[in-house]
C-alpha cells in the first residue's frame, strides 16, 4: 500500500511570529505534487516544519505518516521515516568529506534501527553506488572527496541535493526551488535525473517558481499558498497558468488574504515595526 | 540538554568510565622511590641510574632552580598541585628489554590494551614504549642503525652517547627556563633521544608511546632530538592514561636542534585522564633554511599547559604549530605556540583549533615574537575555537613583540558556536544529534588531523567520537 503524509491544520511559528496558518495537504507516494506561491508565502517554512527545524514551532495542527503523527520527532527520526528536503539554500559543513557524510546517512536510513556507532553500510557497495548515482547526474567523481558543499558553486550545491536524493531514496522528497541557480543545462540535466528517480515508491512535492522542473515531472495536483495557507488546488494546468499570469488572479480571488499578505509585508519595512532602532 | 542525555555523556567520559582506565598492580614494581622531593630522592634517583658526576650535579642545581622560583599563577588553576604528594621516580622492571616477549606480563598487557603490537607490526620502525620511568621495550630497524641514526631512550644515551649527548642536553632549554623545566631537570627519567646524521632522511615516522601507570606518580620524559644538517625526520609520541583519584603531574621537557637545511616534524596527541596535570615545555632552534613543525593535539588531562615554541636562528628558517585542544567536563586545555623570529628572512605559521564542551575550558596562549635584528619576518597566526554550548569557554591571549616595523604579522582569530543550521542539515538526511555534533566537530579539525599518520588521524577521530557520544541536547 502506498503510504500517505498528512498535514491538518498545521499552524507554526517562527521566533513566536506565525507564518502558516492551518495548511492542509496530503500526498500520497508516487505522487507528484507543485507547491507554488509567491515570495514569502510561506512554501520554505513548510517545508522546514515537515522535516523538523527546531525553530518552526507546530502551535497547531499535526503531521503524520500512514496515521502516526510526526509532530514531536527529531529530523532524523523522520528522515529515517522516508523523509527528504532539497534545501533552498544548502548548508557548509567544512571539513566533512560528501562520500564519509553520505555514507553514514545512507547507513542510518536505509537500517533504521541502527544504534550510533554501529557498523556502516560496505564500503565497496556504497562507492560502487555512489560512483553510477554521480555519473547519472554529471557529478565529477571528485566531489566526493570534495569538503561538503565547501565553495561550491549554487548550481553544484543543488546538483548535491539531488545526488542525496538519489541515495537516499526516500518516500516523501521535498524539492525547495531546487531549480533555481541552476544553468539551462543543468536544470533539464536534473529534471531528467529527478523524473527517473520518481515512479511509485516516491512521491515528489516541487516547490519552484519556473515551469522547467514540471514539463518533466508533470504533477497531478498544484498547490498555491498565499500568506501561510493553501488557498487554491488544482492540476498541471494551474502551474502553468501561473507561470504565465503571476499571482494577480489568486490575490483577486482571495481578498482577504491578499490584505493579510499585505499588512505583512509593509510590516516588514523598514522603520515600519514600532520601536524599530534607527 | 535533558537528563538523561546528560547522565548518558556523564558516564561516557565521566572518570569511572575513562577508555584506558585500567592498571596493574603496583607491587610488582622493582623499586620506587618514596613520595616527595628533596636532595636525597634527586641524589637517589642519579645513584640509582649509574649516572655519571655531571649529571648529579645538573640535576642538584635543577633542584634549587625549582625551589627558587616561583608557580606561575597565569595559565591554568596549580593551587591543588602538591609537589611533595607524588612519586618522583619508579622503576618498572629492571633493565631494557630486548624483544616484546621478555617483557613482564602486566606490562604486556597494559600495552595489549593500547594497541601497541599491532602498531609495530604494522610499519614503525622503532616502538620506544615507555612504562613508568624507564623505557622496557624498545627496537629499532637495523638499516637506521646502519645510517648512524641513533633512537634510543635518554638514559641509554646519556650512557652510551656521553660526548653527543653532553654537548646539546640542557642548550636548548636550561634548567633555569621556567619552574616546570627545572623540575625535569632535576628529576628526569626516561624519554627519546634522536641523532639523525647528515644528509639521512627517515621516511617513515619513529614512534614512541608513553603511559602514566602509577598512582601519584609524575612522569618526567626528556626528549632530545638532534637533526643534522640536510637531515630529516618525524617523531611521533602518543599518550594515554590510567585513572586514578588523586592527582598526578606529567611534566616533561622535549629540546630539539634542527640544522641548517634538516627537517623536523614533532607530532603529539596526549590523551590524559581526567586528572593529570600536564605541564610540558617544548622548544626546537631552528637553523638556516631549515623547516621545523610541531603538531600537537591535546585530549584530556585536568590541566594542560603546552606552548610549543620555536627560535628560527638564521636566514631562512620556517616554523609552523599545529594544535588541536578538546577541554571537557573540569578540564583546562591552555595551549598554544611561541615563534621568535631571531634571524632575518624567517617564517612562522600558526594554526590553532580548540573545541570546548560539557563546561571545559580552552585557551590560546601564544606568542610572536621579532627581534631587532630579523628584517623581513613573515608571521601568520589562526585560531579558530568552537564551543558546544554555554557551559564552556574559550579565550585566546595572543601575545606580539616586534622591535622593528618590516614584517608581516597577521592574526586571526574566530570563536562559534555549533551552528543549528548545520545540525538539521545533517539530522535530515537521518544522522542523530550525536552523530551531526561530531560529524561537525570532526570536520573542524580535519585541517589538522589530515596532516596526522593515519593510525592517529584514525585514533584522533575516535577520541573525537566517543567524546561526542550523546553529549549535545
Ligand atoms: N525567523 C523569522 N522571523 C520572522 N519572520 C520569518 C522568519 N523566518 C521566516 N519568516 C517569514 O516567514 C515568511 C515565509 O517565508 P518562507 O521562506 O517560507 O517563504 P517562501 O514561500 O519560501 O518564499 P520564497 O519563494 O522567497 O522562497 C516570510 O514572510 C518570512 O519573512
Ligand atoms: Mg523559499
Amino acid at each position: 500500500m502506498a503510504s500517505l503524509l498528512k498535514i491538518e491544520n498545521l499552524c507554526v511559528a517562527v521566533d513566536d511570529k506565525l507564518i502558516l496558518k492551518g495548511v492542509n495537504l496530503e500526498v500520497r507516494q508516487g505522487e507528484i505534487h507543485a507547491l507554488m506561491g509567491p515570495n514569502g508565502s510561506g512554501k520554505s517554512t513548510l517545508a522546514y516544519a515537515l522535516m523538523g527545524h527546531p525553530k518552526y514551532e507546530i502551535v497547531e495542527g499535526n503531521i503524520s505518516v500512514d496515521g502516526a503523527s510526526l509532530n514531536e520527532l527529531e529530523p532524523d527520526a523522520r528522515a529515517r521515516m522516508g523523509l527528504f528536503l532539497a534545501f533552498q539554500y544548502p548548508v557548509t559543513i567544512p571539513g566533512v568529506k560528501v562520500a564519509d557524510f553520505l555514507r553514514h546517512a545512507v547507513s542510518n536510513v536505509r537500517n533504521p534501527n541502527r544504534k550510533e556507532g554501529e557498523g556502516l553500510i560496505p564500503m565497496r557497495d556504497f562507492r560502487k553506488e555512489l560512483k553510477s548515482r554521480m555519473e547519472e547526474l554529471g557529478i565529477d567523481l571528485e566531489f566526493a572527496r570534495r569538503y561538503l558543499n565547501d565553495g561550491f558553486s549554487g548550481g553544484e550545491k543543488k546538483r548535491m541535493e539531488i545526488l542525496q536524493l538519489a541515495m537516499l531514496r526516500p518516500k516523501f522528497a521535498i524539492l525547495d526551488e531546487t531549480d533555481s541557480g541552476l544553468d539551462s543545462d543543468a536544470v533539464r540535466f536534473v529534471s531528467e535525473a529527478i523524473s527517473r528517480l520518481s515512479g511509485p515508491d516516491m512521491a515528489i512535492v516541487i516547490i519552484t517558481h519556473h515551469e522547467r522542473l514540471l514539463e518533466f515531472n508533470v504533477p497531478q495536483q498544484t498547490h498555491v499558498m498565499l500568506a501561510g495557507r493553501i488557498v487554491e488546488d488544482g492540476d498541471a494546468r494551474l502551474a502553468h497558468e501561473l507561470h504565465d499570469q503571476g499571482y494577480a488572479g489568486i490575490r483577486a480571488r482571495h481578498p482577504a488574504i491578499a490584505a493579510e499578505e499585505q499588512e505583512e509585508t509593509a510590516a516588514r519595512q523598514p522603520g515600519a515595526a514600532v520601536g524599530a532602532r534607527g | 540538554m535533558s537528563t538523561e542525555l546528560k547522565t548518558a555523556f556523564e558516564n561516557e567520559v565521566g572518570v569511572g568510565d575513562y577508555q584506558y582506565g585500567f592498571h596493574d598492580p603496583i607491587d610488582k614494581y622493582v623499586f620506587t622511590a618514596r613520595k616527595g622531593l628533596d636532595r636525597d630522592i634527586v641524589a637517589q634517583i642519579s645513584e640509582m641510574k649509574g649516572e655519571p658526576a655531571w649529571m648529579r650535579e645538573f640535576r642538584l642545581h635543577a633542584l634549587e632552580i625549582f625551589f627558587s622560583k616561583p608557580m606561575p599563577h597565569w595559565g591554568g588553576n596549580l593551587t591543588e598541585l602538591d609537589f611533595q604528594n607524588i612519586h618522583y621516580y619508579v622503576k618498572a622492571s629492571q633493565s631494557q628489554e630486548k624483544s616484546w616477549d621478555d617483557v613482564p606480563e602486566d606490562i604486556r598487557k597494559t600495552y595489549d590494551r593500547l594497541g601497541i603490537p599491532e602498531a609495530e607490526k604494522k610499519h614503525l620502525a622503532g616502538v620506544k614504549a615507555q612504562y613508568e620511568s624507564e623505557v622496557v621495550y624498545g627496537s629499532l630497524q637495523e638499516d637506521l642503525a646502519k645510517q648512524g641514526v641513533i633512537f634510543t631512550d635518554t638514559d641509554s644515551a646519556l650512557r652510551d652517547h656521553p660526548d653527543l649527548f653532553r654537548e646539546y642536553f640542557g642548550t636548548v632549554i636550561p634548567s633555569g627556563d621556567n619552574k616546570f623545566a627545572a623540575l625535569n631537570s632535576a628529576v628526569w627519567s626516561g624519554g627519546s633521544f634522536i641523532y639523525v646524521p647528515k644528509g639521512v632522511k627517515i621516511d617513515f615516522p619513529l614512534q614512541a608511546y608513553f603511559r602514566i601507570n602509577s598512582e601519584n606518580m609524575g612522569q618526567f620524559e626528556r626528549t632530545l632530538i638532534i637533526v643534522d644538517e640536510g637531515a630529516s625526520v618525524h617523531y611521533v609520541e602518543g599518550c594515554t592514561a590510567p585513572t586514578y583519584s588523586s592527582e598526578s603531574l606529567h611534566s616533561a621537557v622535549v629540546e630539539i636542534i634542527v640544522k641548517r637545511n634538516a627537517r623536523c616534524r614533532y607530532t603529539t596527541i596526549q590523551n590524559w585522564s581526567n586528572n593529570v596535570y600536564n605541564l610540558v615545555t617544548k622548544r626546537a632552534m631552528a637553523y638556516g633554511d631549515s623547516l621545523m613543525e610541531w603538531v600537537d593535539g591535546n585530549l584530556g588531562s585536568r590541566l594542560t599547559m603546552k606552548y610549543p615554541a620555536i627560535y628560527l636562528m638564521e636566514p631562512g628558517a620556517r616554523g609552523e604549530t599545529l594544535s588541536i585542544a578538546f577541554a571537557g567536563p573540569g578540564q583546562h586545555q591552555d595551549a598554544g605556540a611561541k615563534m621568535v623570529h631571531c634571524a632575518p628572512n624567517t617564517y612562522s605559521r600558526i594554526i590553532s583549533k580548540s573545541i570546548s564542551k560539557g563546561g571545559g575550558r580552552s585557551s590560546y596562549r601564544g606568542l610572536a615574537k621579532v627581534v631587532k635584528g630579523a628584517a623581513s619576518c613573515k608571521s601568520n597566526v589562526v585560531c579558530d575555537a568552537l564551543i558546544l554550548d554555554s557551559a564552556s569557554r574559550s579565550d585566546t591571549y595572543p601575545y606580539i613583540e616586534i622591535e622593528r616595523d618590516d614584517v608581516t604579522i597577521e592574526h586571526e582569530a574566530s570563536v562559534s558556536k555549533i551552528s543549528e543550521e548545520q545540525l538539521f542539515y545533517l539530522m535530515s538526511r537521518g544522522l542523530t544529534e550525536a552523530e551531526a555534533a561530531s560529524m561537525i566537530v570532526t570536520g573542524f579539525i580535519e585541517p589538522l588531523v589530515k596532516e596526522l599518520p593515519m593510525e592517529y588521524a584514525v585514533e584522533m577521530n575516535k577520541l573525537i567520537e566517543l567524546q561526542m557520544e550523546g553529549s549535545v541536547g
